[in-house]
């Protein structure tokens, strides 16, 4: 049985045991259809050219994975940020592991997706929001038609929340093969402001398939900074699909550091429903052996005077290849849209590969927009001035490409986690240099 | 301390340097000038280790050690130091840390460990007080946005913090103005002793107003074609190169 007809098998048998809102069960109905009209997405689909899905689906997956909640805080203390008081939500393959976690109620709600979504008082903000801006196609509409868990942020006008949000979602191989896909809602309402960090996390060797949604609604004037860290084992794959609807004067920033991972494809996407609103992605890509990473971005500028910023860096080693696929769209309507796009790649082997596509579809006359792609090699001249300093070829070639990626690394906004960073570059280079930067 | 004997380099097959022989002493301080294009620069780089050039021919001793199979960090180790015509921007890197990475990794090639951030930063303040550099100067990343005349006071500080047997100064006037010109010199006098040596590249006799040369060399079409004191760079700056082109062709 191939995994598509495991999948909506498994859907047709345990459906009417999930206990949902009944408008939700018709959401998932609808959705596991699409999916098996569709199926998962192959290299003949133009978005999905330079990626291929086959290598991670040909696994036996356990699609329901098993409730083994054993992980004690200091086994994966280091997964955290754990130098920062932080609200937790922590999974365990798929279910909430309380004993890691803090959530609250308390002014604001850092909670779960389950509670969202069975809840009679959460009712009114699942209808108003649920699967709202998240695609219909088909792996979102696959998550959607297993959302059941993840996590629910909910926060109130004018709160300035005191410290992040981190998310992590860990899968221990109790099971020979896992696949999971949390479902994430976090709505910021007017002039709030959240820093959220997100992490999913493999403990064991065996393969793991990760298919996450999350839908981020930032209000007028709201403010939110997203954190991805993709440092995952080298038989973890993440698809991950990420839905930001903006409204006016709000401000969202998406930050993706993807340093590991067997297959890691990044669908990132915003939608601008306002004035004076300002999109920031940021990327930085540091991969090697035969590791992928495929950054696909959206950005919809619907209404006039808008913003949008992506720079995206890529350091490729050995044999790894890498996607950046990054459109951007300027309605009629869209005048005065500012929308600016660069990716950076070094290529540190002959056989290492980036494909790079600005994709650009602009329908308004008085726009500014601009998109530059660079592929090289290092700089050989940076090179020897460093060397000729005392500094040895490995750590001078480090000390470049932090130099390289350190625009990227200058937005982040919380110094542990900025910290936290550069030492998993640091490592990941094979280097032992303790640049405060 | 320094023995080049018949250097021959080249780049790309092209060949750059064709025979130079050059004797620099403890102590000593030797400026190497001649027209553009005669291979000054190339000397300086082929002395530090760049790996664009072949040296097909002669070799380079320093301490009577052949230098030539050794990485460029492997000769910065053994006190070869070259202030950059050019020096490179590398953003985000602040030059502080840079100078501690510099620092630290030239100790552990020693096999010393790390040096005690309380001696680091005494030092970083005596050194940039050497050339009148700002603190401020010293978070902002290295090089970058910098002026001329910054970019050549801050070479000259990394040579004061990293204190080499060595020193050559590629161009260093070029893009200073006078009271930049006066700083960097003044910072140079000060480190010089009679166990280092300084090599002075440049076009112009101005900056050996302030660096009083013990012997200057005139380079010309890879060759070291005349050598003499001090006043031979005061004659070069009177007459020109012309008049050495002609006696050498002639």
């Amino acid at each position: 049985m191939s995994l598509k007809e495991k999948l909506v098998s498994s859907f047709m048998a345990f459906e009417d045991t999930v206990d949902v809102h009944s408008s939700i069960h018709d959401i998932r109905t609808e959705a596991i259809k699409t999916f098996e009209a569709e199926g998962f997405p192959t290299k003949r689909l133009e978005n999905w050219k330079y990626t291929s899905l086959n290598s991670v689906l040909k696994h036996d997956y356990s699609v329901f994975p098993k409730h083994e909640n054993k992980l004690e805080f200091n086994d994966v203390k280091k997964y955290f940020i754990h130098e920062i008081d932080a609200y937790k939500i922590i999974f365990i393959d798929g279910k909430y592991a309380s004993h890691l976690s803090q959530t609250t109620h308390d002014g604001l709600d850092v909670c779960l997706m389950s509670a969202a979504l069975t809840k009679p008082k959460y009712k009114v903000i699942i209808d108003n929001y649920f699967n709202k801006i998240a695609a219909k196609d088909s792996l979102s509409s696959l998550n959607t038609a297993f959302s059941s868990e993840g996590a629910y942020i909910n926060i109130p006008k004018n709160k300035v929340v005191d410290k992040p949000i981190q998310i992590i979602h860990f899968s221990t191989g109790s099971e020979a093969a896992v696949m999971l896909q949390p479902r994430n809602l976090i709505v910021v309402n007017e002039n709030a402001h959240v820093q959220i960090i997100e992490r999913h996390q493999s403990l064991t060797d065996n393969p793991v398939l990760t298919n996450s949604v999350t839908e981020i609604f930032t209000n007028k004037r709201a403010i939110v900074d997203y954190y991805k860290i993709q440092n995952d084992k080298e038989n973890a794959s993440l698809i991950d699909n990420t839905f930001v609807n903006q409204k006016q004067e709000s401000l969202a920033k998406v930050h993706t550091f993807s340093f590991g991972g067997k297959l890691t494809r990044n669908n990132l996407n915003f939608y601008q429903n306002g004035e004076r609103i300002d999109s920031t992605m940021k990327g930085i890509t540091i991969i090697g052996n035969k590791q992928h990473v495929d950054h696909n971005t959206l950005v919809h500028h619907i209404e006039p005077n808008c913003e949008s910023h992506q720079d995206y860096k890529g350091i490729f080693n050995d044999s790894s290849t890498g996607v950046f696929n990054g459109k951007v769209v300027v309605e009629k309507l869209a005048q005065k849209t500012n929308a600016f796009q660069a990716n950076n790649n070094v290529l540190m082997s002959d056989k290492a590969t980036i494909n790079t596509k600005p994709q650009l579809e602009i329908f308004a006359d008085d726009v500014k927009c601009s998109h530059g792609c660079t592929i090289g090699q290092l700089d050989e001249s940076a090179m020897f001035y460093l060397r000729s300093r005392g500094i040895p070829e490995k750590e001078a070639r480090a000390l470049l490409m932090f130099a390289f990626s350190n625009n990227v690394m200058d937005s982040v906004k919380i110094p542990e986690l900025k910290n936290r960073i550069t030492k998993i570059i640091a490592k990941k280079l094979g280097v032992n240099i303790g640049f405060d930067l | 301390m320094l023995k080049i004997n018949n250097l021959h380099a080249s780049i790309e097959d092209k060949a750059i340097l064709k025979g130079i022989n050059l004797e620099v002493k403890a102590g000593e301080v030797h400026a190497i000038m001649g027209p553009n294009g005669s291979g000054k620069s190339t000397l300086a780089s082929v002395i530090a280790g760049k790996e664009e050039y072949e040296v097909t021919e002669g070799n380079i001793l320093l301490d009577n050690e052949d230098i030539e199979e050794l990485a460029a960090e492997e000769r910065a180790h053994k006190g070869v130091f070259l202030s950059f015509q050019y020096p490179v921007e590398i953003p985000g890197v602040s030059v502080t840390n840079f100078m501690k990475t510099a620092i630290n990794e030239t100790r552990k090639a020693k096999g010393l460990d790390d040096m005690p951030a309380k001696d680091m930063l005494k030092m970083i303040r005596e050194k940039s007080e050497l050339l009148e550099i700002d603190r401020k100067f010293l978070s902002r990343s290295l090089n970058e946005g910098f002026s001329g005349g910054e970019k050549k006071r801050n070479e000259i500080f990394q040579m004061a913090m990293l204190e080499p047997k060595l020193a050559i100064l590629d161009e260093t006037d070029s893009g200073l103005d006078i009271d930049a010109l006066r700083i960097v010199a003044n910072g140079v006098n000060k480190l010089k002793s009679k166990d280092n040596a300084v090599i002075v590249i440049t076009h112009y006799q101005r900056l050996l107003d302030h660096i009083v040369p013990d012997f200057v060399h005139v380079l010309y079409n890879g060759k070291i074609v005349k050598s003499g004191g001090k006043e031979l760079a005061h004659e070069l700056e009177a007459k020109g190169y012309d008049w050495i082109k002609e006696e050498v062709n002639a």
